[in-house]
């Protein structure tokens, strides 16, 4: 650390060094300096490349609205999940004659898959990656960090456990913030600096705060369903193809060619479709998390230097699988180059979140 | 038709409710996160005979920063009142800084296990009491505003709900260069 960090004389809130405004109360610092210009995501530093950085965003007085932006987008896009998997019902329930039986198939299989997901979704996901409780002695800068940063987010302490994989990563879990999960490799506890780990684990507070950790799970097992009844669906009507009619079932032939039609389109392309939201959703929540952990941090270039440094350490976390690949900071599964915006992704790309970090601490698009 | 005044009357009653809940929320919140400052002031004042402790024996030569920072985590604990308080608890956390600046000096000293983890206490600490005093300050920035602004300025003017004050620094703090412990 080269210069301090600055506390605001009007209202004591630590500003990152190179502030030149308090952030909270927005006074400016030195004498002469313009009024603030509160500007999202700053395009141009004006000035050397290698200047200091200049705070020109305020993600704090920014948080509220990206978080609201952030919940109604997932809101929509979860409707439109919703949505997609009780049209799958009607349409399955149409080609076997009855369509309320249909709803009610999907219906019963939400809540069932739903319950169970909701019931122990992060044991599941810790025991799959050998997690271990972080130890008081030899975890203690975790520990501490962790701490530091829930005081920042106002959440209770999680719970911490450490991953013995050499990769590098982290992931939150747990329905509410109460009883939240936070885990990290030992290849993150080893790559990274004091400042660089208090950015990811903000990261993953921020993801716990705003709820995604329970839109993660919830997501999951929609996505999870549809493909089941999709997969039911297309084996059912093949099924039949090869002999065995519908008539066999509720007595009666009136199962209608276009509804096998439609559901065989509808089972073909729902489980695409549902995915693509997902990932969305994803996304979205990743950038937030980003701008939320800038604001915990007041120090949006300790996450910016953590990210670039897991791109470049490696994010693979052996034992990981498509189901829960979403979690993590970064994807445990793809390398990110640029061209990997792709529709399918969970994460944006690591390039793209560096730079708005860095957009946010007064770098211009680097 | 009969029923539409009874429905406004409803929402408005349910409007009501629901802003004097939020207001309740936020103003414990605050509550709260004066009280988070708190420990973790708490837990430095535990910390430091534990260090002096440790690293007295290597120290002889710096009797001076050993007592400059007793004597200062003395004064922070008798400091009464909130601006004083906050001036005390810059001193001590100077002093600190002086003492860290000197252990680098020690290599005996720093690779002590026992001074380590004390030192990453204390930093974890010092960090602790600053993320204390930004929610601090943001909660009360959240209060402020929802008692300021319409229309739920109506509900807090109605049940007293009153503006807090934000964390004052002293002056003092900004210009003193902050040591790196990390
Ligand atoms: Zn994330």
């Amino acid at each position: 650390m080269a210069a301090p960090e600055k506390t605001c004389g009007k209202c004591g809130t630590v500003n990152p060094r190179g502030a030149d405004y308090c952030y909270l109360c927005q006074a400016p610092f030195g004498a002469g300096t313009p009024g603030p210009g509160v500007q999202a995501f700053a395009g141009e530093t004006g000035g050397s490349g290698n200047a200091a950085p200049v705070f020109k965003a305020a993600p704090m007085l920014l948080f509220p609205d990206a978080q609201r932006h952030n919940v109604r987008m997932s809101a929509l896009l979860f409707a439109l999940l919703v949505g997609v998997f009780f049209l799958l019902g009607t349409v399955i329930g149409g080609a076997y004659g009855d369509v309320g039986n249909g709803i009610a198939l999907s219906a019963v299989l939400c809540v069932i898959l739903g319950g169970a997901a909701y019931f122990n979704g992060s044991s599941i996901v810790l025991s799959l990656h050998d997690a271990a409780k972080a130890d008081p002695e030899r975890h203690r800068q975790l520990l501490n960090v962790v701490e530091e940063m829930r005081i920042a987010a106002g959440v209770p302490m999680p719970k911490v456990y450490v991953m013995p994989s050499a990769g590098m990563n982290a992931f939150a879990a747990g329905r509410r913030p109460e009883e939240a999960s936070v885990a990290v490799t030992q290849g993150l506890l080893d790559g990274l600096n004091r400042e660089e780990l208090q950015g990811v684990i903000a990261h993953e507070l921020a993801h716990v705060k705003s709820r995604d950790t329970l839109y993660n799970v919830c997501a999951a097992v929609l996505v999870g369903s549809i493909a089941l009844l999709a997969d039911m669906f297309l084996r059912g009507t093949f099924f039949a193809h090869r002999g065995r009619s519908f008539g066999g079932r509720r007595g009666g032939g009136r199962a209608n060619a276009a509804y096998i039609v439609l559901g065989i389109l509808l089972a073909l392309l729902a489980p695409l479709a549902a995915k693509i939201l997902q990932m969305s959703i994803s996304r979205q929540r990743e950038y937030h998390a980003d701008a939320a952990a800038a604001g915990f941090t007041r120090n949006p270039l300790g996450l910016a230097s953590a990210l670039s440094k897991i791109a470049a350490g490696g994010a693979q976390v052996p034992g990981e699988n498509r189901g829960t690949q979403h979690l993590f900071i970064v994807n445990p599964l793809k390398e990110f180059g640029p061209g990997a915006s792709a529709l399918m992704s969970t994460h944006p790309p690591t390039e793209l979140r560096i730079q708005r970090l860095k957009a946010m601490a007064g770098f211009g698009g680097v | 038709m009969a029923y539409i005044p009874l429905a406004l009357i409803v929402i408005v009653v349910a409007w009501f409710v629901a802003a004097y809940n939020k207001l309740v929320r936020m103003r414990n919140q605050v509550k709260n996160a004066w009280h988070q400052i708190d420990v973790q002031l708490k837990r430095r004042y535990d910390l430091i005979p534990n260090l002096v402790e440790v690293v007295k024996d290597y120290m002889s030569f710096e009797q001076e920063t050993l007592t400059k920072v007793i004597e200062a985590r003395g004064a922070a604990i008798a400091a009464k009142g909130t601006a004083a308080q906050a001036k005390a608890e810059n001193v001590l956390t100077e002093s600190l800084k002086s003492l860290f600046a000197v252990v680098e000096n020690y290599p005996d000293l720093k690779a002590n296990q026992n001074v380590a983890a004390l030192q990453e206490e204390l930093t974890g600490t010092e960090n602790k009491i600053s993320f204390a005093r930004q929610f601090f300050n943001d909660s009360v920035m959240a209060y402020n505003n929802t008692i300021q602004a319409i229309p739920s300025n109506l509900v807090a003017s109605l049940f007293n709900f009153t503006t807090e004050t934000y964390f004052e620094a002293p002056e003092s703090d900004r210009a003193v260069p902050k040591a790196d412990l990390r």
